[in-house]
């Protein structure tokens, strides 16, 4: 009864506080399976056939990933490259995904500030962003606001919690909007 | 024992000396056989027709060991070139020749049976000198073997029809084997139903109970029984020898025993072969030659001409690359050693005349001795013409048509898994296995296993190591598969050379041996489990992924650190001990390393 697929790529889950936490509370939701990628695929050799056909029981797909060097962990990216590919997700024939809403939940090291022009990064998250944004567009996706964590190593156990809160709620809704 | 020390003394002198100067083995032997023949130095008797004879015997397991070389599902790919090519080769050389024949006033019969006898060229000289230049691959080699292949079956057939043309009438070939046409025939199809029948059923069989006997000298026996058994069942019913040894190996080229018999007749065939052609060189009339040397000269010229005008003809006719066309024409412009046979079966049969068939003896000698030559005039010359269009031509050539590239020496477990997954990806693997019980098995399932030891350096040579990229060493037996690895060091150097090693200590001896990579047979496997073991125990995969992989990354270096060591040191005594310290100072810097090797979150600060 999946209706809401988290595509979850850490590739240091035991040692995040943050993205394991959310992981966790959205583990809880009969509706939503999490699909930990490095768990499944240690050595790289993603199984297309199976991600696709966890994608066909899915309406919403989320993306849970920290950000690293602006884009995502190199096993996500892996994971794009292979299962979206011409003829399932755009090209010809390739509608598996139309209509099927994206969201990006993402966390990042730095606070809010440092996405900024004049931060340490230079640019708002939103614009990093953008590849995820035109992937869902391409595959005829609907691009939902991102739900952001920032500065995830600095929150303590409360902020985490509401964090994970917050998560559980959006996915409920999310849910129950179908 | 005279003799044979002659014949021993001049090629070993005189070959190695053509070799140095470029000129091939084939022509040293021709210089050789001149040398020490009645009419230089007269080293020998004039017995030298009755050595040839003997001789001939190499020409015979040549087409052995080609026929080995090929499969029949090979040989009928060639079926074009072969009937095409090598029919029309022998029709229009056979024409021009009688042409000429009657141009110079001899009768019809004379001059169609010279021109039959000319048509034909040497098999021994070819392949032989095409196998030394590595020819025998390329486009020229295949085409020149489908006309030699075609000529050797000419030979019977021009057998039973040269006593039609004698001037004399004599007594029937055909009637002094006792038996009528159509009779003869059905006996010779039953010899080779025999020879193909027998083969692929009962020489299995019976080389597996030679080969479980594990005598080596027994095998070689059996190897020699059976070609020469083949070749007198074939004299028996009026075949060439040749073409039946030939079948023969064709029906073998399957087998498992191939490459084992290949090693085993490969030697004789060599020296036979040498000696042939030594009493090719010896038996050279040059008293005729003296008598009149321009005669015999244009004789030898014109021979030449006009086989290199058909040739070349025919080459452009079927439409062989420009560079392949020449080498081709140049390999095949010669008479060949039937020639000799069919000269002194139609003087017997008074088919010829004694004044017709000597002088072309002479020629046809001569046009042997000078084939070497013009293959050497063809590569230095001829050919550089066309090496920028050659070039252009054989860029698509170059994935290896069948040749070995991975010859793998063990198909015990480990073997089998490096072949299979060798093959299924579409490389061309040659198994060597000594277990002759394990092959029977494997052959059941379809692999392709040759029965041999490959620490012997014979048996390496006919699995291809000459061409081959690189050799796995999967034997069990360490002192065995050094062995190999040692040979290949002296004979081939430019084979990569894999190693299964059993442990540490089988490791480090295959490195020092000078093995280029090696991996412990249960390494792998061993951290294999060991990752899913951490992960059933709760640890996250990727995580027991990259402990597992931190850990290969560490012991191999250590491993090869050790390998440092041990050259310095020299120390093997306490082995043993050493290696347990060692693994102490593994497991110890394990932890500093692997804190070392986790990597940093990103975009903090």
């Amino acid at each position: 009864m999946t209706k809401i697929l988290i595509i979850y790529a850490h590739p240091n889950p035991q040692k995040s506080r943050l993205n394991k936490q959310l992981a966790f509370a959205a583990r809880t939701l009969d509706f939503v399976t999490v699909h930990d990628l490095y768990q499944h695929y240690p050595d790289f050799d993603i199984d297309v056939a199976h991600e696709q056909a966890l994608l066909d029981k899915a309406d919403v797909v989320v993306f849970q990933h920290p950000i690293y060097w602006y884009s995502c962990p190199s096993l996500m990216k892996e994971w794009l490259d292979l299962v979206l590919h011409n003829g399932y997700a755009y090209g010809k024939g390739g509608d598996q995904l139309t209509g099927k809403r994206w969201l990006s939940a993402i966390s990042t090291g730095a606070d809010q500030s440092a996405y900024k022009s004049d931060g340490s990064h230079g640019h708002e998250l939103d614009q990093f962003l953008l590849p995820f944004k035109q992937t869902a567009h391409y595959c005829a996706m609907t691009f939902l606001p991102p739900f952001i964590s920032h500065q995830a190593r600095q929150l303590n156990d409360a902020g985490i919690q509401q964090q994970a809160q917050q998560y559980k709620t959006l996915l409920n809704n999310l849910y129950v909007q179908l | 024992m005279y003799q044979a020390f002659i014949f021993l003394l001049a090629a070993v002198v005189s070959v190695p000396i053509a070799k140095r100067l470029g000129l091939g083995s084939v022509l040293g032997y021709l210089l050789a056989g001149t040398i020490i023949g009645p009419y230089a130095l007269g080293l020998v008797g004039h017995n030298v027709e009755g050595i040839m004879h003997f001789a001939e015997f190499g020409v015979v397991m040549m087409l052995f060991l080609v026929g080995l070389e090929l499969r029949p599902a090979l040989l009928w790919q060639m079926r074009l070139p072969i009937l095409g090519l090598g029919g029309l080769q022998v029709v229009l050389t056979t024409v021009l020749f009688s042409a000429i024949g009657l141009l110079l006033g001899f009768a019809w019969q004379t001059s169609l049976a010279v021109g039959l006898i000319l048509a034909l060229s040497s098999t021994a000289i070819v392949l032989q000198s095409m196998n030394e230049k590595g020819l025998m691959n390329t486009e020229a080699g295949q085409n020149a073997f489908a006309v030699l292949l075609f000529q050797d079956i000419a030979v019977i057939p021009m057998l039973a029809l040269l006593p039609l043309l004698a001037m004399t009438p004599s007594s029937d070939v055909a009637s002094s084997i006792g038996l009528s046409g159509w009779q003869h025939g059905l006996v010779v199809l039953c010899a080779i139903s025999a020879i193909i029948i027998g083969g692929r059923l009962l020489l299995r069989p019976l080389f597996r109970i030679i080969a479980s006997t594990k005598l080596r000298e027994i095998f070689t026996a059996t190897a020699l029984l059976l070609v020469i058994g083949i070749a007198l069942l074939m004299d028996l019913v009026g075949l060439s020898a040749a073409l039946g040894t030939f079948i023969a190996g064709v029906v073998l080229a399957d087998n498992e025993y191939r490459h084992e018999l290949e090693a085993e007749i490969e030697p004789f065939k060599g020296l036979l072969l040498g000696l042939f052609f030594i009493s090719v060189g010896a038996s050279i009339n040059f008293d005729l030659l003296m008598q009149e040397p321009l005669v015999i000269l244009g004789l030898v010229l014109a021979l030449i001409l006009v086989k290199f005008t058909v040739l070349i003809a025919l080459a452009k006719l079927f439409k062989l690359q420009t560079s392949q066309q020449w080498t081709f024409t140049f390999a095949l412009a010669q008479g060949g050693e039937f020639c000799f046979v069919l000269f002194s079966f139609t003087s017997q049969h008074h088919i010829l005349p004694e004044h017709v068939t000597a002088p072309l003896v002479v020629v046809v000698a001569l046009s042997m001795a000078f084939t070497p030559l013009l293959m050497i005039i063809n590569e230095r010359w001829v050919q550089p013409m066309f090496v920028s269009q050659q070039d252009n031509d054989q860029l698509p050539d170059t994935i290896d048509d069948g040749v070995t590239q991975v010859i793998i020496a063990g198909f015990g477990r480990f073997g089998q898994i490096v072949d299979r997954s060798l093959t299924l990806n579409g490389f061309s693997t040659t198994v060597l296995e000594h277990n002759a019980a394990q092959i029977e098995y494997l052959r059941k399932f379809g692999h392709k296993v040759f029965y041999g030891d490959a620490s012997r350096q014979e048996l390496l040579h006919a699995a291809g190591a000459d061409t081959a990229k690189l050799l796995v060493v999967a034997i069990d037996d360490h002192e065995k598969a050094l062995e190999i690895v040692r040979i290949c060091k002296v004979h081939y150097p430019h084979l990569k050379l894999f190693a299964r090693a059993s442990g540490r200590i089988q490791a480090h001896e295959f490195h020092k041996a000078g093995v280029d990579v090696f991996v412990r047979e249960t390494f792998h496997s061993a951290l294999n489990l060991s990752e899913q073991v951490m992960t059933s125990l709760g640890l996250h995969a990727y995580d027991a992924h990259r402990a597992i992989r931190n850990f290969r990354k560490l012991d191999e270096r250590h491993v090869r650190d050790i390998i440092k060591l041990e050259g310095d040191t020299k120390d093997y005594v306490s082995m043993s001990q050493k290696n347990r310290k060692e693994l102490e100072e593994v497991l110890k810097s394990d932890i500093n390393d692997i804190e070392e090797l986790e990597d940093m979150q990103w975009g903090e600060k």
